[in-house]
């Protein structure tokens, strides 16, 4: 928790949700809390009251380390005519939806 | 983005296509499969009563905590709070009903025909005929501390005495206690935390978490008070006070005076504000 001459407002904590069993957490969003515990009650309070999760990531934002957007194209351009890349010349069989 | 509209699509999948997945899915029916006639060998006036308390604790209690809309210390905690009291009004919503099918002739005369008997019962009732604990109705001036020390003892209670009901002979009252037991555990740990929060905090943090203690202590033997229900409650209370470096206040508070009726005057000004509309308009439909 906060204490006397620290900053007034408590950190930033972005939110990831898994949505159901074999998903990925996705990013939803993001809250204030005071301690990483807090954050995960108020990512429920927040995030999950309409029945969207069953798992819960909480993470400072301000230890994500992130891309720039200065870097974009250096980062992302390459990749763009390579569409070799995609795994798309399979057939998939129709039992696996998460694909 | 993409990863985003797998995951919903995919949970709109999972629940025969409804796609509405910003409003939920996939939700349960408390009451599925469940017959609500009243067993033989069950006192339905008894049970009445038994429901009616219960829903009188749970639709006040949500009124207050409702008044913490937009006037909790952070937005995150507003929206817990809501929370909170719309779990509670559900409970009422399902204990009003349930008290309303097992007696008919609680509910009150004045009602208009076409409402339910949980509209009736919430809408048409003086204070005199509310069963709810006066710790419920408590007016706390906008002291946070005094919101949580009350739903700390509340819940806490409330978890109780609906764990000890997940047994009832009467199998909706079963029902509604085994979803009500997993809201109150939530309820619990969510103001339990604050206790700890506030009373190891700072100094004025501390001072006013004791405080707030000693203001809903007086209204503590009334809320609790089966002998069982009272042993947990305490076990419960000593471990997180302990944690939180509060002291167990020494009021001992005086017998049970909600249940029979007799409330004060905070619950005459919390029903004008619930009732107003209804009854103002008993015609009405929603």
């Amino acid at each position: 928790m906060s204490t006397p001459g620290q900053d007034a407002n408590w950190p930033l904590y972005e939110v990831f949700v898994r949505g159901k069993r074999g998903l990925n957490h996705v990013h939803v969003g993001s809250l204030h809390a005071a301690d990483p515990d807090m954050a995960l009650h108020h990512a429920r309070d927040l995030y999950t009251r309409r029945n969207e999760g069953v798992g819960i990531w909480v993470v400072r934002a301000d230890e994500i380390t992130a891309s720039s957007p200065d870097e974009r194209d250096p980062f992302f351009a390459p990749s763009g005519d390579k569409v070799y890349r995609h795994p798309t010349f399979y057939a998939i069989p129709d039992d696996v939806p998460h694909i | 983005m993409s990863d985003d509209a797998t995951a919903y699509e995919s949970l709109a999948d999972a629940h025969g296509g409804e796609e509405r997945w910003a409003f939920g899915t996939g939700f349960d029916d408390p009451l599925a499969g469940v017959d609500t006639t009243v067993p033989p060998g069950v006192d339905a006036g008894a049970l009445a009563l038994e429901c009616l308390a219960l829903g009188d604790d749970a639709l006040v209690m949500s009124q207050r905590l409702s008044g913490w809309c937009s006037n909790a210390p952070e937005l995150e905690d507003d929206v817990a709070l809501a929370n909170i009291a719309l779990d509670l009004l559900g409970q009422a919503r399902l204990l009003l009903t349930r008290a309303g099918h097992a007696d008919p002739s609680l509910r009150p005369g004045g009602a208009p025909a076409h409402i339910p008997d949980e509209d009736a019962l919430a809408y048409f009732r003086q204070p005199g005929a509310y069963r709810n604990v006066r710790l419920a109705e408590l007016d706390d001036d906008g002291d946070f501390a005094r919101c949580i020390a009350r739903l700390f003892v509340f819940a806490t209670s409330r978890l109780a005495q609906l764990t000890r009901l997940t047994d009832s002979k009467d199998p909706v009252l079963a029902a509604i206690a085994v979803k009500g037991g997993t809201e109150l555990t939530y309820h619990r740990e969510y103001a339990a935390g604050w206790v700890v929060r506030l009373g190891d905090g700072t100094e004025l943090s501390h001072q006013r978490m004791q405080d707030a203690l000693e203001w809903v202590w007086p209204f503590v033997r009334e809320l609790v008070d089966d002998p069982d229900d009272r042993a947990e409650f305490d076990a419960v209370l000593a471990q997180v006070l302990r944690t939180a470096t509060l002291v167990v206040p020494a009021v001992a508070g005086d017998g049970a005076r909600g249940r029979s009726g007799q409330h004060t005057d905070a619950l005459t000004e919390l029903l004008a504000n619930l009732q107003g509309v209804a009854r103002a308009h008993p015609d009405a439909t929603w």
